[in-house]
């Protein structure tokens, strides 16, 4: 398959997670939508790694996933918490950035 | 058959994707979420990323999904509002969205990106396998590696303080007090 | 000790005296003020006349001395001295303005005796003097322009010295105005000076001058046009003279001084120091000369109708200054200095009369209503009818050598000069008649009011008022008060105007054609070189002019006889049968009205203009119209901070895109 194929899948799965995050308003939903996002980051990478015939694009991926992990963990506690003390969960609710 | 694998692979992840933004109920987006993930596994068999596949299955779709299941299950339902109180968003993201993909695109196809033909170069033997992965992390990339093991680390420590700590705080008021009142 | 140390002397007391004045006038008791001043100028004079002993002490042809205090500026190109020129033409002038200004000081100890501002006024008038002779002791043009600015502010101090009255502070105004006018004048021609010739100092561009300009060249033209401004200011001459009558709102002395003998002559006195640019521009200083006739003939014409007995001495010092700038316009230098000095004299004698005439009236000005002094005022009647047979040029007083040798000269030169010759005999006439209208009005006929009080030994008292509007006045500082002084009551007083009087009777021996030339001989230290001084009237051809004049002042007298006290209802019916040529003279021929009309109206308006268009839409459109879009632009970004999390991350994420449109499109 021409590389180009999946590097074209890879943006078309990152706008899908783009458009996601900024439609959504659950935070869980949220988060799901930026996994989409680091999974499309993951298959360009690997798709270059093929290309180029250099497996440090693995490694890179590899690292991706790690970070998307601890991310993942954190953003869910924070969803926990926020269940616990009972606040909205909806980011529009959450307006103390308001200038 | 290349390509009938990855046309199966591509078609699962888009809709994985589209099903994780569209549906309402947050559980079933997380379920499409593993599909997604699943079929992205396979497009990474392709690519002869044996072990990035694998991790993907094992780790990705296997801890980090239930965690996400397990927590919606705890959290349930959440009711969005019908009314967009941002002007312009519920327009505006698509068309983004659509402006992003249509960028990306163009510098993807338009841009003379050599050596895209359409075989690749012929990789050799034990490309992608755990041996060499495990060469690479262990040599090149010990830092890295030492590094998100830190990284680890602390974000298991963060959420055990972020998801705890509320009920220790009260108990130790509580306890206080009672201190306070037999002495 | 040298001429030059003398120089440095003669301007250091006034200065002391008037510091001294205005630090200490706390602390001075009563007087001493006046005594300070006036011994502080004294000693000016009897420096001055040290450094006339020495400079007759060399040799004739080495006479410009000048001596330099230290460096003013210095700079590439540049090099100013704080530094001043002794020779001839400035001592002269130092003698003359050191001397009558001792005289006046003396005189002002009394007249101002009762004013609340006695110590500032000496510090003024010691000031002015000091301004006066660094004018004329300068030795380069920025020195030059120092002083003749400090001239003016004295002036301006001195002409609204009684500052809580409106007309005297706008006088002040206005004389401050019209001399910013001159200086403007005189600085531009210091600019061309040193642009073409490359130095400020006098003597050194007067040498630069001979080589480096061509006769009538252009640019020394118009530098010499330019010091005429300069001068035509500071000497009220035509159109810039309109200043000169409302002058006389300050004290009597100040109009003695400042307005009659001193400042106004810095113009005559430019002129005369500039002669030779004004010889090598003969087209300018012909200019001159014909504005300094026009000058004296509306002058002497105004003074023939007007009421207020200041406004008729300062009309007749405008035409009198008009004769001496038509003196040193057409080369008579030396005669054109010596009027200089013999109108000092009598015009100071005759200020200093009527202040005595004006203090026996209670303040009133108006020459109408004085009369038959002569009884009640023996002494000032004297020294009045000896003010104006000099002014007059009676055969054998001062002002008949010095105004006759003037006109003999510019027949001499023969051609065009001779219209101004015979200009000037009809303005000699006419002087005359004003001169003995004053001087027959005051003294004859039956004795008013005041006079008659006076001849039972009472001076005359009044409520305090404004001599020109009438209004009552109050008598606190900054107002003149109801005490009035005259010169019978006063020692002081007598003194200044007897010597004063003495001069003027002898004053005009030092001059005369034939017999003593000295005035000329003394003054040819300054004037080397120039062809016009060297031009001498044959004696004959002086005694013929002296006679014709003589004749003109004695057949004016006379008819001032007839119209004043032999019939004296003559000048009532001329006034009824010729009332437009009566309103125009009085009016000044209109140039107040004029000056309003042409140049204050205008300016007025467009500052009214400025203000209610320019400044409400152009300035304040502009700075609110800042202030309007800054704060549009605020509000709009404050829209943005909504604190919406999906709102920032589309912001985000448009900018993305916007930075990937960028990319691609700089890379296609």
């Amino acid at each position: 398959m021409d590389a180009s194929w999946y590097l074209v899948l890879s943006a078309l799965l990152f706008a899908v997670g783009a458009g996601g995050v900024l439609i959504r308003r659950s935070p869980l939903v949220i988060l799901l939508c930026l996994e989409l996002m680091l999974n499309a980051g993951n298959l360009a990478l690997l798709t270059f790694a093929r290309m180029h015939g250099n497996e440090d694009g693995q490694i890179f991926a590899l690292v991706v996933m790690v970070v998307a992990a601890c991310e993942v963990v954190v953003g869910l506690g924070l969803i926990v918490a926020m269940f616990k003390r009972r606040l909205p969960l909806n980011v529009d609710d959450m307006r103390e950035l308001k200038g | 058959m290349e390509e009938v694998a990855f046309f199966a692979g591509a078609i699962g992840a888009l809709g994985g994707a589209i099903a994780v933004i569209a549906l309402r109920n947050p559980f079933y987006s997380v379920l499409a979420l593993v599909v997604h993930l699943v079929s992205l596994a396979g497009l990474f068999l392709i690519l002869h990323a044996e072990f990035v596949a694998a991790a993907q299955v094992v780790v990705y779709a296997g801890a980090v999904m239930v965690l996400y299941v397990f927590v919606a299950a705890y959290v349930g339902q959440v009711e969005e509002p019908i009314w967009e109180p941002i002007p312009g968003q519920r327009w505006l993201a698509p068309l983004l969205a659509v402006a992003l993909f249509v960028e990306l695109s163009i510098a993807v196809l338009g841009t003379a990106l050599e050596s895209i033909d359409s075989e690749g170069p012929t990789v050799q033997l034990g490309f992608g396998e755990p041996s060499s992965i495990g060469t690479l992390m262990l040599e090149k990339f010990l830092v890295v590696f030492e590094a998100s093991s830190m990284l680890l680390l602390v974000a298991a420590v963060g959420a055990i303080v972020l998801a705890g700590r509320r009920q220790e705080a009260s108990g130790r008021g509580a306890e206080g007090e009672k201190a306070a009142e037999g002495a | 000790m040298s001429a030059t140390t003398y120089g440095w002397l003669v301007l250091a007391f006034p200065l002391a005296g008037s510091l001294i004045c205005a630090f200490g006038w706390r602390v001075l008791p009563g007087r001493a003020a006046g005594w300070i001043a006036t011994t502080a100028v004294g000693l000016a004079f009897l420096n001055a006349v040290g450094a006339f002993v020495v400079l007759l002490g060399e040799p004739a042809d080495a006479r410009q001395l000048t001596s330099s205090l230290y460096d003013y500026a210095s700079a590439t190109g540049l090099d100013i001295q704080f530094g001043i020129l002794v020779d001839p033409l400035s001592v002269f002038m130092c003698v003359i303005v050191s001397g009558v200004s001792t005289l006046i000081h003396l005189y002002s100890v009394s007249y101002l005796t009762s004013d609340h501002g006695f110590a500032r006024y000496f510090s003024y008038l010691n000031f002015f003097v000091f301004s006066m002779l660094l004018l004329v002791l300068a030795g380069n043009f920025v020195l030059l322009i120092v002083g003749w600015a400090f001239v003016g502010f004295a002036s301006y101090a001195l002409i609204s010295f009684w500052y809580r009255r409106t007309t005297a502070t706008a006088a002040g105004m206005k004389a401050f105005v019209i001399n910013v006018i001159g200086d403007i004048g005189l600085v531009l021609a210091a600019f061309f000076v040193f642009r073409e010739l490359g130095t400020f100092d006098l003597l050194a561009a007067f040498d630069e001058a001979q080589g480096t300009f061509t006769v009538n060249e252009g640019v020394l033209v118009a530098i010499c046009l330019l010091i005429c401004v300069g001068a035509f200011a500071k000497s009220a001459q035509l159109p810039l003279h309109t200043w000169l009558p409302d002058a006389m709102e300050g004290p009597t002395p100040v109009s003695a001084l400042i307005h009659a003998a001193t400042m106004v002559t810095a113009g005559v006195y430019l002129i005369a120091r500039m002669h030779p640019f004004f010889e090598l521009a003969p087209t300018a200083a012909d200019i001159a000369a014909f504005v300094g006739l026009a000058t004296l003939l509306f002058a002497a014409s105004v003074a023939l109708v007007v009421t207020d007995l200041k406004r008729i001495i300062a009309y007749s010092t405008i035409s009198q200054i008009g004769y001496m700038v038509v003196g040193v316009s057409i080369g008579a230098y030396a005669a054109g200095m010596f009027h200089l000095m013999t109108h000092a004299f009598f015009k100071a004698l005759l200020f200093m009369a009527a202040g005595s005439i004006i203090g026996a009236m209670a303040g009133n000005q108006n020459i109408d209503r004085m009369s038959g002094f002569r009884r009640a005022m023996p002494f000032t009647s004297a020294l009045l009818i000896i003010g104006c047979l000099a002014l007059a040029g009676f055969p054998g007083m001062s002002g008949f050598f010095s105004k006759d040798e003037i006109i003999g000269f510019a027949f001499y030169r023969g051609g065009l000069y001779s219209v101004l010759g015979v200009g000037m005999y009809i303005a000699s006439f006419m002087t005359a008649f004003y001169a003995f209208r004053i001087g027959f009005r005051v003294t004859t006929g039956t004795p008013c009011e005041e006079a008659k009080e006076l001849e039972r030994g009472h001076l005359a008292h009044a409520e305090p008022q404004n001599p020109a509007t009438g209004e009552l006045e109050d008598t606190d500082v900054g107002f003149p008060g109801a005490e009035h002084h005259i010169a019978e009551r006063e020692v002081p007083m007598k003194v200044a105007m007897s010597v004063l009087g003495v001069l003027a009777i002898i004053g005009g021996f030092v001059q005369i054609p034939g017999i003593d030339d000295a005035v000329e001989k003394f003054l040819a230290g300054s004037f080397e070189g120039s062809a016009l001084f060297e031009t001498v009237v044959p004696t004959g051809e002086e005694w013929i002019g002296l006679a014709i004049g003589g004749a003109i002042a004695i057949c004016g007298i006379g008819l001032a006889y007839l119209c004043y006290v032999r019939s004296p209802g003559i000048t009532a019916r001329l006034t009824e049968r010729l009332r437009p040529v009566h309103t125009f003279l009085a009016h000044k021929w209109y140039w107040d009205e004029a000056f309003d009309a042409l140049v204050h109206r205008p300016v007025i308006g467009a500052g009214r203009f400025a203000n209610s268009v320019i400044e409400r839409f152009v300035v304040d459109g502009l700075v609110a119209g800042t202030v309007g879009v800054v704060r549009g632009v605020g509000s709009l970004v404050r829209d943005a901070q909504s604190g919406f999390v999906r709102a920032y991350a589309l912001l985000l994420i448009t900018g993305f895109a916007a930075l990937g449109v960028y990319f691609l499109v700089a890379s296609s």
